[in-house]
């Protein structure tokens, strides 16, 4: 198979950091905070590495959008089994005004430059839990679209994706070349190994930014004021179930 | 102005350019000084033969340097012994400059790695169930495997990682987030296929590094026997040549042995017959690479344990076991210089693990410090909380800046002989977790005390830190016979001056000028030490500078006391004394040359850093005056010979001697 693949990688404040709000009110603490790759973006990697394992696909392209540590998240594709990168270079100031939308656009010019048959991104990331970039890049491609993939076969021309939708799983039957965003069981990523990593920094990181692909990353929203959410109240003890019944009903919750 | 910056020179390295502080031209003018100590060694050999402690022998350096391993790398710099050269009061002022020797490209590898060994550990390793069952589960050693973690400092071309001493400390320190594991692959590593990579052959390299690297193989190492512990010269084990000289039928039993139950090859150190020139026969160790597959190799349960349970510890026994003749390491009857160099070797890195777990446990006992309220109050606003955690974290500070300072070393010099310096790290950082982790778990008070927090562990296996590897009574001798066997040749020559003064009158009058002043505590310093890091930190320069000109005095006075007899086993608190000095000396140059590059190049809470450093700095120069002074004032001031005799009544007693307190002798 001569398939191509494109993943999209964000770098994102890591899953285990306590995010404190910033002293402006307009975002959250990054600077010496750990960052990591967007977990679901990890899955979407381990799903192109494997379908590269199983020789669906002939060659895997990370692509990250941000700061120049950015190549820190493409660096760990690369070295889970990525063939190439490329950054797109977006100064921290910017990125934090980035949008779905810039990114789709893109994802969807990448696309059509590498010409990708399938692009896999991670069902949303975990700090602007957005959840749009793929379906935008399906729509500005005009691409069919499997989100939330629990599993992904190829069968013939077409992708056979399970999907996790509310209350159950629905399968369809994409053709190619479509968007798949992964979901959380859709596999378990590997650790990249030392070994990998060693051999990760001889491949390739292309470097460009959004105005080369002929993107305009004007923001579309203002950020007005970011909170921490509010402190748990204490509960209190009721005496017997129809209380608690009663209490519920007065707080509205039943 | 500043002389902080170091004269810094890239050395043409193929692969891995280091930056090498220092003029190369000193460290070669400084050879021909070192080869004359080396050929004198046998003038104060006496300092180390007569102790319980192999380790002191003075062959173990020399052999550094000839052994037929030494793989062709780029030259680089001899580095003068800087520990031991403390001893004649000459200090190195470049390790004022601390060393960097990772390359952005090892930077940015380094730190690529870690995160995925960081994330293993917290999503895969549950380190309170390998202590429970005390096994480390199969899937778990596999994932350290996959990880590229058995082969760190082997090199590339044999399937490792290549790592130099630097990075293998900065793993260490997440290694160490279980004691176990970091054990098990310390065993493998570190100490027992440590031997095949600095003194195998090219065959033996070839043949069993790629599997020991990808962790198909496992390997231990075999020294310790029931009847020698810390004395490995009298082994028991032997192996005698079959009558085709082909093989070696190795006998004997090897206990405490780390991977003992898992490992599929085994450094084994044995005695073997050679003949001496005079037609005598004696017997001196060999080492031999076993595989376990040869046969006649049969290992006990593994052993239960205070700490690192889940490290497989095993007694080996070797029954005619057939080792072919290509199978030894080293040379025949070297054997001895061998283990001593493994050892010698495997030991700086224990001051990052330290560092490492101490990190962890400072962090959770602060998380509980400013969460918990008594008395209307956080833990943390309470001046006993907070003193705790300023003096661990200067102790802390101190551990890793010895660390990384002596893996620098190593890493930007050739056969580098930093032994004495490991030995420090390893004595300091040890002792200073056992202390400080404790404490940590004293700010919890009885939940500290609790199985489900993870405190008590790591205690327990931090306490095994004080025995192995040396226990940390015979290094501190090690430290103190290996500076006074150094600077035992030079003071030959002076103390020759001092006994015939009519020849010599200016150099007498300058001793006793010298002297008189040290007598009042008040030597003079002309090293100009403060000249060589930031300005703030000139305090602290003097410190040291005082503690260096100070222990030079205290080696003076030791040697005329004792002169050979110092190695006898009544003179050990002299020596440990030595020691101490030597540590804190140690201690202070790391942390004074560690503060001075992050204020000088601005790294975040760097002024914190400064104030870590100036404590050290205070606290070991009170330490080493109270010790000088003991060693000045002999047995009979310093309370020693009270000691002895205290000890020598419960040893009569065979045990503690005082009467019961409510013995009743009339009624």
């Amino acid at each position: 198979m001569s398939l191509k693949v494109l993943v999209g990688c964000k770098r994102v404040i890591d899953y285990a950091v306590k995010i404190r709000v910033r002293p402006d009110k307009l975002g959250v603490v990054t600077d010496g905070i750990k960052h990591s790759m967007n977990p679901f973006d990890e899955i979407a990697i381990e799903e192109a590495v494997r379908l590269k394992e199983k020789n669906i696909v002939k060659e895997v392209i990370a692509v990250s959008c941000g700061p120049t540590q950015a190549q820190e998240t493409i660096r760990t594709a690369l070295a889970m089994g990525a063939d190439r990168g490329i950054h797109v270079e977006v100064p921290a100031k910017e990125m934090e005004k980035l949008e779905p939308l810039h990114v789709s656009k893109i994802l969807a010019k990448l696309a059509e430059k590498e010409q990708a048959e399938l692009v896999i991104v991670g069902k949303q990331a975990i700090d602007d839990d957005t959840n749009a970039t793929a379906q935008m890049t399906a729509g500005i491609l005009n691409w069919p679209q499997a989100t939330f993939a629990s599993k992904i076969e190829k069968k013939d021309d077409f992708l056979e994706v399970i999907r996790e939708i509310d209350g159950g799983l629905e399968t369809i039957k994409v053709k190619l070349p479509a968007v798949v965003s992964a979901d959380l069981r859709l596999n378990e990523p590997r650790y990249a190994t030392l070994p990998n990593i060693m051999k990760a920094k001889k491949k390739k990181i292309e470097k460009m930014k959004p105005a080369d692909l002929g993107v305009d990353t004007t923001p579309h929203f203002e950020v007005i004021e970011v909170t921490d959410p509010p402190a748990r109240e204490a509960g209190i003890k009721v005496e017997d179930v129809d209380t608690l019944l009663l209490k519920l009903k007065e707080v509205g919750r039943i | 102005m500043l002389r902080w910056q170091p004269v810094k020179f890239v050395l043409g390295h193929p692969s891995r350019g280091k930056v090498i502080f220092g003029h190369p031209g000193i460290g070669r003018a400084m050879l021909g000084h070192q080869e004359s100590h080396i050929a004198a060694l046998g003038v104060t050999r006496g300092f180390s033969t007569t102790t319980q402690d192999s380790c002191t022998s003075p062959q173990v350096q020399e052999a550094r340097d000839d052994g037929p391993a030494q793989q062709p790398t780029t030259l680089k710099p001899t580095h003068q012994p800087f520990v031991k050269n403390l001893f004649l009061g000459k200090f190195d002022k470049k390790m004022l400059t601390f060393p960097e020797v990772l390359d952005r490209d090892q930077h940015e590898l380094l730190h690529e790695m870690i995160a995925p060994i960081e994330r293993f550990f917290i999503e895969k390793v549950d380190g309170a169930k390998i202590d429970k069952e005390a096994s480390i589960p199969p899937e778990t050693l596999q994932g350290l495997k996959e990880l590229g973690l058995y082969g760190q400092q082997i090199p590339e071309e044999y399937g490792g990682l290549g790592l130099g001493a630097t990075e293998y400390a900065r793993i260490a320190e997440i290694l160490a987030l279980d004691g176990s594991i970091a054990v098990t692959l310390a065993a493998h590593q570190a100490i027992g296929l440590k031997g095949i990579l600095i003194t195998g052959n090219q065959e033996q390299k070839k043949k069993y590094l790629p599997r020991l690297a990808c962790g198909e193989w496992t390997a231990a190492f075999c020294l310790t026997e029931p009847s020698s512990g810390s004395d490995a010269a009298s082994i028991q084990s032997r192996a005698t040549l079959s009558k085709d000289g082909k093989t070696w039928l190795l006998n004997g039993s090897k206990i405490w042995i780390s991977n003992g139950g898992s490992a599929d090859l085994l450094t084994v150190f044995a005695k073997t017959p050679e003949v001496q020139p005079n037609g005598e026969v004696k017997d001196k160790v060999t080492a031999f690479i076993v595989e376990r597959g040869f046969g006649g190799v049969s290992s006990s349960t593994p052993e239960d344990k205070m700490g690192i349970r889940g490290s497989n510890t095993c007694e080996i026994h070797f029954e005619n076991t057939p080792v072919p003749i290509e199978n030894v390491l080293g040379e025949i009857g070297g054997g001895f210089k061998v283990a001593m160099n493994i050892l010698n070797s495997g030991r700086f890195s224990m001051g990052s693990s330290g560092a490492g777990i101490m990190k962890k446990m400072i962090g959770w006992s602060m998380e509980h410090a400013v969460t918990r309220k008594q008395f209307g109050h956080h833990l943390s606003e309470f001046a006993l909380i907070k003193e705790k955690f300023a003096r661990m974290s200067v102790a802390v500070y101190a551990m890793e800046s010895m660390a990384y300072i002596t893996a620098g070393v190593l890493d930007s010099h050739k056969n580098a002989d930093c032994s004495v310096e490991a030995a420090i790290v390893k004595v300091f950082s040890s002792e200073s977790v056992w202390h400080w982790g404790s404490e940590c778990l004293q700010i919890l008070g009885g939940m500290g005390y609790m199985k489900p927090y993870p405190f008590e562990r790591y205690l327990r296996d931090a306490r095994v830190l004080l025995i192995f590897e040396g226990t940390n009574e015979i290094l501190r001798l090690f430290i103190a016979l290996s500076g006074l066997q150094h600077a035992g040749i030079e003071l030959q020559s002076l103390i020759k001056k001092l006994r015939n003064p009519l020849m010599n009158p200016g150099f007498i009058l300058g001793k006793s000028i010298e002297r008189l002043r040290h007598q009042k505590d008040n030597p003079k310093l002309d090293l100009d030490l403060a000249g060589y890091i930031h300005p703030s930190l000139k305090l602290g320069a003097d410190s040291l500078e005082y503690c260096v000109k100070r222990l030079q005095y205290s080696v003076e006075v030791v040697l005329a006391r004792h002169g050979l007899k110092v190695a006898e086993p009544e003179n050990q608190l002299e020596l440990a004394r030595l020691a101490d000095c030597a540590i804190d000396i140690y201690g202070m140059t790391a942390v004074l040359s560690r503060a001075s590059r992050s204020y000088c190049i601005g790294i975040r809470n760097s002024a914190h850093e400064m104030q870590l450093a100036m404590m050290f700095c205070e606290e070991a120069a009170a330490r080493i005056k109270k010790r000088v002074k003991d060693i000045e004032n002999g047995p009979f001031i310093n309370s020693d010979s009270t000691y002895m005799k205290i000890a020598d009544t419960l040893i009569e007693n065979k045990g503690y001697a005082a009467e019961h307190p409510l013995t009743r002798v009339f009624w």
